[in-house]
């Protein structure tokens, strides 16, 4: 046993195993990271990221005003002001969310009965200063325009287990 | 134009200071460029032994990265603390550097292609090279720090221990070759049982060069995790970069000092005369090549050595087995009466 100790530790045997396996993995295993704003992971249907306003194929903007999603939002993010239109339907004149105070919690796309507020795919929104992270209905309305085709992807893949 | 250059640079050629002075600037800008892309190079083996990508962005595959790290280094504000010796501060990294670079006067990187052909280059090459610990030790004693104090203890013992291996390696080299200039060490003629008995060695010379260079597993006097960059630690910007640069310069030199006495110099390998095709200087290169990619594999593959560890590999294993070497080599040269010079007895 002893012996053996001994050939084992003077021919390096263990060494050779070592650098076998950092060899092996230089050449035959592939790399594990992403080269990251060139290569993106993939993301759940369900992920909850940017917040937007969607508007029907028709162009009207699908929120009612009924406030559930201000009511619902345990940090306070969302502030909401509306009147009667002059068609006599119920819109929002003001729709504010403080992405500085929002958790991502996605309660308010939970509450909403049509489904015209969603956190979207997109995560990568950062800004300079605090003032452009409070957004205003226009802002939410563009990024709804801006991401439709993939919230609606992802809404209609994500159905099957509502 | 071209013309103007290529007369101009035969002009420099025929004169002999001018063709010396030529010839080193040539040299060490080879050795700076390779210094420079020796880092871009253990960047990316270490990430592609560690499943990451290494330097992607600055360039194509991130080739020029060492470039934006250069101006980087060089445009930080260099700090001295107050409580050093400043000229000693200032002078540590420079000897390093300077001696980094002095050695490879005496390097043959083809044949003939030698800046100085001194006949006990191997000699001088050792010198200069045991001399590369007094930059770390001044670095240590004058940032006047404790981490820099430690990492400084630390590299001159484990520098001087492991140069005692290292010269009585060179001997049983020597004792083969039977000459000093690093030329005709390279062109000594070894059949193959010497290679053979030389083989352990060569096992034995690259360990303590990774000892002698302070690399991983043997990076204690740096040990970013203990020491927090030990002798280096209250370096910045340009001092900081001369460390680097003779740090990296350094590695390539044994490296070099490796190929030259175990494998062969610029002769192809094997001595197989069909790739005598390809110039001396590229088979040279890519030797060299070879023993930096062992430094760094090394690096990514082995934990740092604990301190006493390295004391007892250093004394009670290398020490003996090489020194039973040269008596064996010694043995087996005039039992076989195969002393490459005549003996006197």
């Amino acid at each position: 046993m002893q012996v053996a100790r001994f050939i084992n530790s003077f021919l390096l045997v263990e060494i050779v195993k070592g650098m076998a396996l950092t060899l092996k993995y230089m050449f035959f295993v592939p790399r594990a990271t992403l080269n990251y704003p060139h290569e993106k992971g993939p993301i759940s249907p369900r992920f909850r990221g940017e917040h937007a306003l969607r508007r029907y194929p028709n162009g009207e903007e699908r929120c009612i005003a009924c406030k559930l999603c201000e009511a619902i939002c345990p940090a306070l993010a969302i502030t909401i002001e509306a009147e009667p239109r002059d068609d006599g339907s119920r819109r929002t004149t003001r729709y504010d969310i403080d992405m500085t105070k929002c958790i991502y919690c996605g309660l308010c796309q939970e509450a909403c009965p049509v489904d015209a507020i969603v956190e979207g795919p997109n995560f990568e929104y950062a800004v300079e200063t605090r003032e452009e992270l409070f957004y205003n209905k226009d802002k939410l309305l563009e990024n709804g325009d801006r991401w439709e085709a993939q919230i609606a992807a992802n809404i209609a893949a994500d159905s099957r287990y509502r | 134009m071209m013309t103007d250059l290529w007369d101009f640079l035969m002009i420099i050629w025929a004169h002999p200071v001018t063709a010396k002075l030529l010839h080193i600037s040539i040299l060490s800008g080879v050795v700076l460029g390779a210094v420079a892309y020796l880092t871009y190079a253990e960047r990316k083996i270490l990430s592609a032994m560690q499943r990451r990508q290494g330097p992607m962005t600055v360039g194509p595959l991130g080739l020029l990265q060492p470039i934006a790290d250069g101006i980087k280094l060089l445009s930080k504000e260099t700090i001295i603390p107050t409580q050093a010796n400043r000229p000693v501060f200032l002078l540590a990294p420079v000897l390093t550097f300077t001696l980094a670079l002095l050695a490879w006067a005496v390097i043959p990187v083809d044949a003939g292609l030698v800046l100085a052909d001194i006949n006990v280059g191997i000699l001088y090459l050792f010198a200069v090279s045991s001399m590369g610990v007094y930059g770390v030790i001044m670095a240590g004693w004058a940032s006047n720090s404790r981490y820099a104090f430690l990492g400084g203890l630390r590299s001159a013992s484990q520098m001087v221990s492991y140069e005692v291996s290292m010269g009585l390696i060179i001997v049983t080299v020597l004792l083969c070759t039977g000459t000093l200039n690093l030329g005709e060490i390279v062109l000594a003629d070894r059949p193959l049982w010497m290679q053979v008995l030389l083989f352990p060695m060569l096992i034995v010379f690259l360990i303590s060069i990774l000892a002698e260079t302070n690399r991983a597993p043997f990076d204690l006097p740096e040990g970013e995790s203990e020491l927090s960059g030990g002798f280096m630690v209250e370096y910045s910007s340009m001092s900081y970069a001369l460390f680097f640069l003779g740090e990296y310069a350094n590695m390539i030199l044994m490296s070099a000092m490796t190929t030259i006495l175990f494998l062969g110099g610029w002769l192809p390998p094997f001595g197989i005369e069909a790739l005598a095709v390809v110039p001396g200087v590229v088979w040279f290169m890519l030797k060299v090549c070879l023993i930096l990619f062992v430094f760094i594999w090394s690096r990514a593959s082995f934990p740092r050595y604990r301190y006493d560890q390295l004391m007892r590999l250093g004394w009670k294993v290398f020490l003996p087995l090489t020194l039973l070497w040269v008596v064996l080599v010694a043995g087996v040269l005039i039992g076989m009466d195969a002393l490459p010079v005549e003996s006197r007895f």
